[in-house]
């Protein structure tokens, strides 16, 4: 209990006889459920809909769909993880991943290795830019980022004539592959989504720098105090999470071999949604790339069972989501509350 | 406070009007003055509620799903007379912030989370209400709303100076006004000091979502439709940023009712300027980015750097 400061050992001094056995050992179950939260719910409700829904839900194409569906998604919420963890918010990553779609397929006419640099440029660009503003000119990440959102989309609307003009990328173009080859049946982006995660994952857990990004989270003041390069660290975390949702429209483009500026809308809130649900706190300081994982999976497989319902509209799915969202935060708010008991 | 902070907007403001009274042509006409007005109105009269949530270090997220429901209810309720519809859309705002509210005040679930997933089940729900359609309103009373002018202003952007300077008043003048700004300032020191803090947060989102209700009743009224899947959308965006823009910080402890007009109509304005000159879409938006970083960053809080 001692060593986790970040979870109120206020309360266990105030009052001592929470520190007994019995309650120390709820605490750690409590502790655990919390950050496993988003695991154990996804795992209940994979059981359950394999047990409803039988062959329909519980495939091994399905479950493919499912991956491949979350590798978007998956790639954007692990930037937006680190910035969360991080103290911040980064509101401009659905423009990005539009921005990026666009620039690929407008990219391929000159080659492949134009279609993958000039977005991933592009978007680690105006990544870097948030980082910049953020970080060095100490404005509001909220409102950075969301000037971000608007300039970016402006971008991508300016390059493809008001989106009018919706490019695609020749068939036979390398970059194709990133979206559409696979490895022993695994396509690709669910490997480079898997990939980043496992990177982002020993990042946070092991390396210097995940330490110092939940210290920035956790007390700036103390962070600053501890000697760590603040500002740099922002830029950092800013302009990686561009890059990862540049590649994320790179992916996206070459699964669907064009760039359409309209995509992504709302993303933003969607990884935000999965972050969260992944019980990264949104105060800072806490938080867990697994957690992360099992956040988008989640989502995905719920949008995947609401299709397989059929009778729902899709109206009816937005209500599902957004009350679903309701529950699983209220369920994780009165885990760590318990936890201080 | 730094004399930017306090005047950049009314400056940059004056600027605009400056510049489009010499390089825009048909400006300075009591029309086009009426229609910016008009347009505005919306967007407007959120970031007044918006303003007041943002005052206690809050967020809502959700006002433009609450636009969605109430256009929604307004088009269901209007077979029992409109006075009826208009009360009914009303208390679906209401709800709406009831649950924000609770979830935020009693629950102490993060602002842009709980508001967050109104914004997502709001919009459902609308949808669900109005069956996905569009739905065409022929109604009288709702037609005075939408286009009778007083004296040569339209009711619309009356409606809207009456709400701001309630609001106005309510920030200024009475006990609720000063809880917001101190539990903004500081929730932990408010709670000691014996400030009311859950009854005031849920009084804040509360505003906001009638408000936001508010606006979308106008909405419609102006439209002669309700149009579930697309009123509001986004404008929870530029009603945070006409806040921010009016100088009211992110971090709350401050509210300001003629900053967040003035931003408002700044966000209005530059709009039109670059739609008059034949800039396209795609440019405009990055225009406005870069406008919104400029305000912010002369409006840095010195302290921390």
């Amino acid at each position: 209990m001692s060593g986790d400061t970040r979870l109120g050992t206020i309360t266990a001094a105030e009052e001592p006889w929470s520190l007994d056995r019995a309650a120390t050992r709820r605490e750690r179950v409590a502790a655990q459920l919390q950050r496993g939260g988003a695991g154990l719910v996804l795992i209940v409700t994979v059981i359950v809909a394999s047990i409803v829904f039988g062959s329909r839900f519980a495939s091994v194409d399905n479950f493919l769909n499912i991956l491949e569906a979350s590798s978007f998604l998956g790639l954007v919420a692990l930037g937006m993880t680190f910035i969360i963890i991080g103290g911040g918010i980064d509101l401009s990553v659905g423009s990005l991943l539009a921005l990026s779609a666009v620039l690929t397929a407008y990219g391929s006419q000159y080659g492949s290795a134009a279609a993958i640099l000039l977005p991933l440029g592009v978007c680690g660009a105006i990544g870097l830019a948030n980082g910049i503003l953020i970080g060095r000119a100490r404005m509001q990440p909220f409102i950075v980022t969301l000037a971000a959102l608007l300039f970016a989309r402006g971008l991508a609307f300016a390059v493809s004539d008001e989106g009018n003009i919706i490019f695609r990328i020749a068939s036979g173009e390398p970059v194709l592959a990133l979206g559409q080859a696979a490895v022993i049946g695994i396509r690709i982006p669910i490997l480079i989504a898997g990939l980043a995660f496992l990177v982002g994952w020993v990042v946070l857990e092991r390396a210097r720098y995940g330490g110092g990004v939940a210290a920035i989270g956790g007390s700036e003041d103390a962070a600053r105090l501890m000697g760590l390069p603040i500002a740099r660290m922002k830029v950092v975390m800013y302009a990686v999470s561009g890059l990862l949702a540049g590649l994320a429209g790179v992916l996206v483009a070459a699964r669907s071999s064009s760039g359409q500026s309209t995509i992504g809308v709302g993303l933003e809130l969607q990884a935000i949604a999965a972050v969260v649900i992944g019980g990264t706190l949104l105060s800072g300081g806490l938080g867990s790339i697994p957690g992360t994982l099992a956040g988008v999976l989640l989502l995905n497989v719920i949008n995947n069972v609401i299709n397989q319902v059929g009778t729902l509209s899709s109206y009816t799915q937005q209500v599902v989501s957004g009350v679903f969202l309701i529950i699983v935060v209220l369920v994780q708010r009165s885990l760590a509350r318990r936890q201080r008991l | 406070m730094a004399w930017t902070t306090r005047n950049g907007v009314y400056v940059a403001l004056i600027v605009l009007i400056a510049f489009n009274l010499v390089a825009t042509r048909g400006f300075a006409t009591v029309d086009n003055a009426r229609l910016q007005l008009v347009q505005v109105v919306p967007v407007a009269i959120i970031a007044l509620g918006m303003a007041v949530v943002i005052g206690t270090r809050g967020i809502d997220l959700s006002v433009g799903s609450v636009m969605a429901i109430s256009s929604a209810l307004l088009a269901l309720y209007l077979g029992y007379g409109a006075v009826v519809a208009i009360a009914v859309a009303l208390v679906g705002g209401l709800l709406v912030g009831l649950v924000n509210g609770v979830l935020i005040a009693r629950f102490g679930i993060q602002p842009i989370v709980a508001t967050l997933a109104l914004l997502v089940g709001g919009r459902g729900l609308a949808l669900v209400i109005a069956n996905g359609r569009l739905t065409e309103i022929f109604d009288p009373t709702l037609g005075i709303i939408g286009s009778a002018r007083v004296g040569g202003v339209p009711l619309v952007v009356l409606v809207a100076v009456a709400i701001a300077v309630v609001v106005a008043v309510l920030i200024t003048r009475t006990t609720f006004g000063r809880y917001v700004v101190a539990i903004g300032g500081n929730p932990e020191a408010s709670a000691l000091a014996g400030v009311p803090v859950r009854r005031v947060i849920l009084g804040a989102y509360v505003l906001c979502a009638v408000l936001a209700a508010v606006a979308g009743i106008i909405q419609t009224a102006r439209l002669s439709a309700a149009d579930p899947s697309f009123v509001g959308n986004l404008i929870e965006l530029s009603a945070i940023t006409a806040v921010v823009v009016g100088g009211t910080p992110l971090s709350g402890g401050r509210v300001r009712i003629l900053g967040t007009l003035a931003g408002a109509l700044l966000m209005q304005l530059i709009g039109a300027t670059l739609i008059s000159h034949n800039l396209p879409d795609s440019a405009t938006r990055m225009v406005q980015a870069l406008i919104i970083l400029a305000a912010v960053f002369v409006q840095r809080d010195r302290a921390l750097s």
